[in-house]
């Protein structure tokens, strides 16, 4: 029952593809697998949306959309309706073709990644043997539809935005590759199915996922913050600092192209989450050897909207980097210690088990941790201050 | 007059320099910008991030509010000045009322001092929370201490609504005294509020004083040295950051303030974050005054009984009346020639002065920092523009 549970999917395509013939079966089994993809990101983007909404609203003290259904829950609908019947506006002196193609190529980019995403047991769509490669591969085409759309609008804040964009995504898919890299050695492949095998298992009740091994915590916390600047997030929300250069790239797009836009950043958001719960938090195993009953989809949902929660919570927190602090946090520190981290990962992989193992491998990437932080903390000379008096 | 055009005698073609005229960027930042506070314009010519040259645009929201109040009678120009700070109404209706007690040598009686401290050191408080409130925003940080300091803004508000009638245009002061006098209950309602406020200023400063988020975007950038400060005439916390002892409370003592402990706090570096902490403090400050202030109250009258609404006419003569608004110094400047209106009106906007050394400040900044620069100085564009 619970391996039934389990397999539904797998089998439920299976069942139905007994109906179709033989020649006919490969291309029927991509679109039975392409489909639910295409049809369930964009409905966790939806829910998203909603759940982003509501809190934010209670971290600000507020309510959030509470009038559109039972707690606001239709709120997405209502804005797929209004995204859809907006008029479109191009501007006169704009790229045409460039300014339509640029939405189209963000969400059709962002969609490609999760080809490599084991979303549960035998739940893959290509497993391939550079799943991981591919994934950063396509996910820097991103990068070319941003670029596309602030250069084709010909606004410059649109101008001024895409710069921003391309300068943080370049800069930081070097150190989230880099951190990604200690799951790949760990596992000794780039495929994410072997990966995610890798970490099945459990000691006890624990499971055996490389976050609970200190070059995994540091690799999944490098990993977030990458993400979090890839995905433009904020703290790291400058591309589109609604303070500042008002919506960045995309200022020129209204309607339904605005909401393609929306849809390609919130898939890339889900896409890297879900890299980082397969690269480090096991996938789509369950946390404790007792709960491997759950079906093992809903784990990974679970994980990433677990994920999602604190990308929210940091937005309803955090103000927002500048940009050269934002370089000098790339450059000065993420990209160090996730060099620092693949070392580690090699120590660990080559000291025998046991405690000396720990005690060594979280010296080495606790203390320099510490001393980088403290040295450009220091550097930077910031301080709480005290104020005098007038007599 | 001809020079030698031999070719030898040509100069050589410069070096293309790295930031020539053809690399720069000149952006437009308004009037139609979330951060302008209004509507204002910034035209700022950009070298990558890094800003060159940046120009305040501003006019868009005048409105003749001099003139007008020339044509007017001097109690018809009361109601106008709660639009020029529309944040702060009360502090407006003040220094008018004050311009006017001085030009027609009023006496106003004690309590209506006392209330007049009170609702205007209320106003400091909610107009010093939002602008904290206002400043995170601008700094990305998605409305959440706005929020916040809109959480307590309101309880202020809504003092002003029970004592006033209106929330934000208040209307409050008459020449010699108060409009009206507070209802039952009010002063323990107030009395509330200002007991609560000091954990809303602890929560703000838990969470913020020492992010290092903040720091780094605030210290050491839009440095106002404190020269500038004095000769550009700056005033109020802007001033004050820069460590300029500058506080007309204390250097007029108008009203009833020499009777009120209450402290300066002065800034040593004059930056952003400076002029932000300078407004915490103050915070503190006034809850002190006000705490005093509602202990002390007395009873009477809150108009001076001789002031005749009717027929005001002041004799000849020239009155320059200035407070210490939230902003800094708004001062009324009148000259009567004896009619039933103003025959010069003039208003000493303490945002517009502030904005002039906008450039100064901003010049070598990037474009993240103008918009934490602007919301620093404080501006709300009813009173830059009038």
């Amino acid at each position: 029952m619970t391996q039934a549970l389990d397999q539904i999917f797998v089998l439920t395509k299976q069942w139905l593809l007994g109906f179709v013939p033989a020649s006919a079966q490969p291309i029927c089994s991509a679109i039975l697998s392409v489909v639910p993809v295409l049809i369930g990101f964009p409905l966790l983007f939806a829910i998203t949306t909603w759940l982003e909404r509501k809190g934010l609203g209670r971290l600000q003290n507020r309510y959030g959309p509470n009038r559109t259904g039972p707690y606001g829950l239709f709120q997405p609908i209502a804005d797929a309706i209004k995204s859809l019947t907006k008029e479109d506006i191009v501007p006169l002196t704009a790229d045409h073709t460039v300014h339509f193609l640029a939405p189209v190529l963000l969400a059709a980019a962002s969609f490609l990644g999760y080809a490599v995403l084991p979303i549960g047991r035998n739940m893959v769509l290509v497993n391939m043997n550079a799943g991981v490669l591919y994934f950063f591969a396509v996910g820097s085409v991103v990068e070319l539809a941003v670029f596309m759309a602030g250069w084709s609008s010909r606004s410059k804040y649109s101008l001024l935005g895409a710069m921003r964009a391309i300068a943080q995504m370049i800069s930081y898919e070097v150190p989230l590759v880099l951190a990604s890299i200690v799951a790949i050695m760990q596992a000794g492949s780039l495929s994410t199915v072997a990966i995610v095998d890798k970490q099945a298992g459990y000691t006890g009740i624990w499971p055996h996922w490389f976050v609970f091994t200190p070059w995994g915590v540091v690799g999944f916390a490098l990993f977030m913050i990458a993400a979090t600047a890839e995905s433009n997030r904020s703290p790291f929300d400058l591309p589109e600092g609604e303070s500042e250069i008002i919506a960045g790239y995309y200022i020129e797009y209204s309607g339904f192209k605005f909401a393609l836009f929306f849809l390609g950043e919130y898939l890339g958001m889900f896409a890297t989450s879900g890299m980082a719960i397969t690269l480090f938090l096991g996938g789509w195993s369950a946390p404790f050897s007792f709960l491997t009953w759950i079906p093992s989809y809903v784990w990974f949902f679970a994980k990433l909207l677990a994920l999602i929660a604190g990308f929210i919570w940091i937005r309803g927190t955090l103000p927002r980097l500048r940009m050269d602090q934002l370089m000098s946090l790339a450059w000065e520190f993420i990209l160090p210690m996730a060099l620092l981290n693949m070392l580690d990962a090699g120590i660990w992989h080559f000291m025998p088990a046991g405690v000396l193992r720990w005690l060594v491998c979280t010296a080495i990437v606790a203390v320099p941790c510490v001393l980088l932080g403290q040295g450009l903390k220091r550097n930077k000379k910031f301080q709480v201050r005290t104020y005098q008096f007038a007599k | 007059m001809i020079t030698d055009a031999s070719p030898a005698a040509q100069p050589e073609l410069e070096p293309l320099s790295e930031t020539s005229e053809e690399q720069l960027l000149e952006i437009a930042m308004g009037p139609q910008h979330p951060s302008t506070h209004g509507v204002f314009r910034m035209n700022v010519v950009l070298d990558g991030e890094h800003v060159v040259r940046l120009k305040p645009v501003f006019g868009y929201l005048h409105r003749n509010h001099e003139k007008i109040a020339e044509s007017e009678t001097y109690l018809g120009s009361m109601p106008y000045t709660d639009r020029l700070d529309y944040m702060c109404p009360i502090t407006n209706n003040w220094a008018y009322a004050l311009a006017v007690e001085k030009l027609a040598g009023i006496q106003v009686p004690e309590r209506a001092e006392y209330l007049r401290v009170i609702v205007g050191e209320l106003t400091r408080l909610q107009n010093h929370a939002c602008l904290i409130g206002f400043l995170m925003q601008d700094m990305g940080s998605s409305g959440t201490p706005l929020m916040y300091a809109f959480r307590e803004r309101e309880k202020i508000l809504d003092l002003f609504e029970s004592l006033t009638g209106a929330r934000m245009m208040c209307n409050y002061m008459r020449f010699g005294g108060c409009r009206v006098d507070m209802p039952a209950g009010w002063l323990e309602q107030a009395q509330n509020v200002v007991r609560e406020f000091p954990r809303f200023l602890d929560e703000y400063e838990n969470l913020l004083v020492s992010n290092e988020i903040l720091m780094e975007r605030t210290q050491g950038v839009g440095v106002l040295s404190k020269e500038l400060a004095i000769n550009a005439g700056m005033s109020g916390p802007m001033a004050r950051a820069s460590g300029v002892n500058y506080d007309i409370r204390k250097v007029d003592k108008y009203s009833i303030y020499e009777r009120f402990a209450f402290r300066v706090p002065l800034g040593a570096h004059g930056d952003v974050y400076d002029r932000y902490m300078i407004r915490f403090l103050e915070m503190r400050e006034s809850l002190k005054i006000l705490n005093e202030a509602m202990r002390d109250i007395p009873a009477g009258p809150i108009v001076d009984p001789k002031m005749r609404i009717r027929g005001f006419r002041p004799k000849p003569g020239e009155a320059y009346g200035r407070i210490e608004s939230p902003k800094g110094e708004l001062g009324f400047y009148l000259i009567s020639n004896g009619s039933l209106n103003p025959y010069r009106y003039r208003v000493r906007p303490p945002s517009l002065i502030n904005l002039t050394v906008l450039e100064d400040l901003c010049i070598g900044q990037n474009v993240a920092d103008v918009v934490a620069i602007l919301g620093s100085v404080d501006i709300v564009l009813g009173e830059v523009d009038r």
